[in-house]
């Protein structure tokens, strides 16, 4: 705890920064919240938890003023009575939001982006660069970090994307931000880093609201998690105590035992053995044998490897030197299209630009990587083939969707990963290699996904399962390898381990 | 009645049956205009007029349909012309053979596809923009077309090949008869054949496409080549119809053919567009255009009617849609 959340939390005198009540929303006949109370306290890190279409957005919407709550709703910001609050009063009031887009201008330097919001409405309406370089830099002194101002945005990576976003609320003075999924596109490391900018703005007594899918890192930074669930509030918790499995729970209202699957499988037929596999600046000297039914989990730090070899897996990149055979035979892919021929299949980390194409019907992503199957004898598209295949692996793999017809885009993440899935099947893969498969997926699918998963292994594919999220691959995998700078460091066993003792090998 | 809708909806889609009502009400505001509007002359001379900006059109689409664009597709259509007309002069101008022309027809075909062939593989394999390459293919081929030919026309071809521009069959104009086969072999093309499904996924999201074992590169190369050889179809109806060619006839053309493109419900950014709705978008923009003429506007007042007409379009569409969504 901060000072300042102690001296709020302790002695009651501070008003909350935030304090809403009775709050409900409709749209049209749809209610996104039914009486949600919210609260943050001053200087409080307040996480909101709950899985897509919980009501998190909405709720965060109308504190800032985008969304109007329906009548009866009581709102206060720092102690003072609204009765309705736009998001130009909302940001007045030092309320500012951190989107997962962040809305930067990416051809912009970091000084221009910072100082941007402030110029905007001063007058006389003119630019004063060293004001706007003297604004920025008081703010980056602030949070302790070092960022060249002249540089262009587009030339930052994505953490210090972030840290320009926070800059940029507080230039205009931020009472309490909120961040939207801040993490989702960071490395272990920058997410620490982030957490530690954090922790600084909140004992300079600035609230945060945080948003994230990663529970591990909601209970470690936050004091407090509002949890949502189908638009109504579950509780407020304060996370000391609080377990992820618990948090889980609460989220989604079933219970999920997370226990050990992990078998022997040295018996069965090899279907991937790759030996001495290099390429320089990428991985080095990697052995890997994947059997018949086995889960091999791959873990480590992103940035050590692992999309990479997956990639070269997958025919996208060749290696330099060493030798893979599938199922016994020698393969030397040219592209990814030898690859899927050979009964390799890869599901992208990046499902919104590499796995699926978005604007697309379902039904169209479904059949895409096989065409052939679904030709007549003129090779011209057969409608009726095309519409069995794709109902055979919507029923398969139990997607929710309204119409095969609608575009792909309109699924949730988990029935979206589903679909990916459905492609990657069809092509009657033999080694499937799935890339942080859970990116962007609730909690309550990621069970059903990886179900799915366990089922596959049981009917003999063999899965390379490449995640950074340590509980995810020990639950999952039979045998997880820990790969570091291009090489595999280490192997561990998960029947003989304690989770604990493998996050602590690879977080540390 | 409603449910009769519906089923027409479903049938060819919400589009179409907009623009069709588009196509309606064009028509009885000329009819009511002017006498001379409803006959079959008239009809007649729009059914040989459109042919040539229809080819170039289905040439168009099919790059747009990619996410790209073929800024050369006029000067292509050119210089296949000219190709023709060239070999039916070496072989003796208004006297050559039957043989002479198919031979020419063949070459012509042949430089159409090589001009799109390169376009392909330099956009598929270079990665450089569309719009740069066909920009940089049009002034190529109209600087060689216009050197080889000293600026001048080439002119006097034999008798036979007057039908292909001018001639009917059954009632229908022959140039008319080579769109819809065109036009019908397009929309197999892009409905029904794996190059034309690839070319929709590709026009939405490359790298996504490419992930998913699609040959992206050899798709991107096809789709130029096909477009080059569109245009010497186009190039070879443009030979019989005006009995002699020069270099930049039609330019004015390759804008009309976006406009098109745009017209019939083709997304400017790729992914999305079909056959049939272009092609109404085509005949209502010929109906404009020869309506507006049998009432004695300006030439020039008829572009300007087609600019109107299409920003109307996107505004009711735009206006559609948040129907359908309140909905």
């Amino acid at each position: 705890m901060t000072g300042a959340d102690r001296d709020a939390a302790g002695t009651g005198v501070a008003a909350p920064a935030v304090s809403f009540a009775r709050v409900s929303k409709a749209f049209g006949g749809v209610r996104a919240l039914s009486d949600v109370s919210f609260e943050v306290l001053p200087g409080e890190v307040h996480c909101i938890a709950g899985e897509n279409g919980s009501g998190k957005s909405t709720l965060i919407k109308i504190i800032t003023g985008v969304y109007q709550p329906d009548p009866g709703a009581e709102m206060s910001y720092f102690g003072r009575r609204v009765d309705s609050v736009t998001p130009a009063v909302a940001r007045g009031l030092g309320i500012n939001v951190i989107w997962q887009d962040l809305a930067l201008f990416p051809q912009m330097t970091v000084a221009e982006n910072i100082a941007f919001g402030d110029i905007l409405g001063s007058r006389p309406r003119l630019v004063h660069r060293r004001q706007m370089r003297a604004k920025a830099e008081r703010v980056l002194d602030r949070l302790g970090v070092s960022l060249d101002l002249d540089a262009r945005l587009n030339t930052l990576s994505i953490a210090e994307r972030q840290i320009v976003a926070i800059c940029r609320t507080l230039v205009g003075d931020a009472r309490l931000v909120f961040m939207d999924e801040p993490t989702a596109s960071l490395t272990h490391s920058e997410t620490q880093s982030l957490l530690a900018i954090v922790r600084k703005l909140s004992a300079d007594g600035v609230s945060i609201v945080f948003v994230s899918h990663r529970l591990a890192e909601v209970l470690a930074i936050s004091s407090r998690v509002t949890v949502l669930r189908d638009g109504r509030k579950v509780g407020v918790y304060d996370t000391e105590g609080m377990t992820q499995s618990r948090l889980t729970e609460l989220m989604t209202g079933k219970t999920f035992d997370a226990e050990v699957i992990s078998g022997d499988r040295s018996a069965e037929r090899a279907v991937l053995e790759v030996s001495g596999l290099c390429r320089a600046g990428e991985y080095e000297d990697i052995d890997l044998t994947i059997r018949a039914g086995e889960v091999v989990g791959l873990t480590g730090l992103i940035g050590a490897g692992r999309t990479e070899l997956g990639l070269s897996l997958f025919g996208m990149t060749r290696p330099e030197r060493g030798a893979v055979r599938l199922n016994g035979e020698p393969v030397s892919f040219r592209s990814n299209r030898d690859a899927i021929a050979a009964g390799v299949a890869y599901v992208s980390e990046d499902r919104l630009t590499l796995g699926l194409v978005q604007p697309q019907s379902i039904a169209d992503n479904v059949v895409l990587p096989v065409l052939g199957k679904i030709v007549n004898g003129l090779d011209l598209i057969s409608t009726g083939k095309k519409n069995d295949l794709v109902s055979r692996w919507i029923r398969e793999l139990n997607v929710k969707v309204g119409r095969p017809e609608d575009p792909v885009s309109t699924l949730s993440g988990g029935n979206q990963q589903r679909i990916v899935l459905a492609k990657w099947l069809a092509t009657e893969p033999k080694l499937l290699i799935l890339d942080s498969p859970t990116v962007g997926v609730d909690v309550g699918a990621r069970a059903g996904l990886f179900a799915i998963v366990r089922q596959l292994a049981a009917e003999g594919l063999a899965i390379l399962l490449i995640s950074d999220e340590v509980p995810e691959v020990y639950f999952n995998a039979d045998r997880i390898i820990h790969m570091a700078g291009g090489r595999f460091i280490a192997s561990y066993d998960p029947r003989a381990l304690s989770l604990a003792a493998v996050e602590k090998a690879v977080y540390a | 009645m409603i449910e009769a809708y519906r089923r027409m909806r479903d049938l060819v889609g919400a589009e179409v049956l907009g623009l069709l009502a588009f196509l309606v009400i064009v028509v009885i505001a000329f009819s009511l205009a002017t006498p001379r509007f409803l006959t079959g002359e008239n009809f007649g001379s729009i059914a040989f007029q459109l042919p040539e900006l229809g080819l170039l059109t289905l040439a168009m689409l099919v790059p747009i349909l990619s996410g790209g664009l073929n800024l050369a597709i006029t000067y292509t259509a050119n210089f296949c012309g000219l190709t023709l007309a060239w070999i039916l002069q070496v072989h003796g101008g208004v006297d050559a053979g039957f043989g002479a022309f198919l031979l020419g027809c063949a070459a012509a075909l042949a430089v159409g596809a090589t001009a799109g062939l390169i376009m392909g593989l330099v956009i598929a394999y270079v990665g450089a923009h569309p719009i740069l390459v066909s920009l940089a293919m049009m002034i190529f081929i109209r600087g060689l077309g216009e050197f080889l030919t000293r600026g001048g026309d080439i002119s006097g071809f034999p008798d036979f090949i007057r039908p292909i521009g001018h001639g009917s069959v059954l009632g229908f104009p022959i140039p008319l008869l080579i769109f819809l086969v065109a036009a019908a072999i397009w929309y197999i093309m892009l409905q029904r054949t794996r190059h034309g499904f690839s070319t929709y996924m590709l026009g939405s999201n490359l790298e996504a496409t490419r992930y998913s074992g699609i040959p992206t590169r050899r798709t991107i190369t096809l789709i130029y080549t096909l477009s080059g050889l569109m245009c010497a179809v186009a190039g070879i109806v443009m030979v019989a119809r005006f009995n002699s060619v020069r270099v930049g006839h039609g330019d004015a053309y390759l804008l009309i053919t976006v406009l098109a493109c745009f017209l019939g419900g083709v997304d400017p950014f790729g992914g999305f567009g079909r056959v049939l709705p272009v092609a109404i978008a085509l005949l209502i923009l010929q109906v404009l255009s020869s309506g507006l003429n049998l009432i004695g506007a300006n030439q020039h007042l008829s572009t300007a009617v087609w600019g109107l007409f299409l920003i109307a379009v996107m505004v009711i569409r735009f206006g559609w849609q948040r129907l359908a969504l309140r909905r």
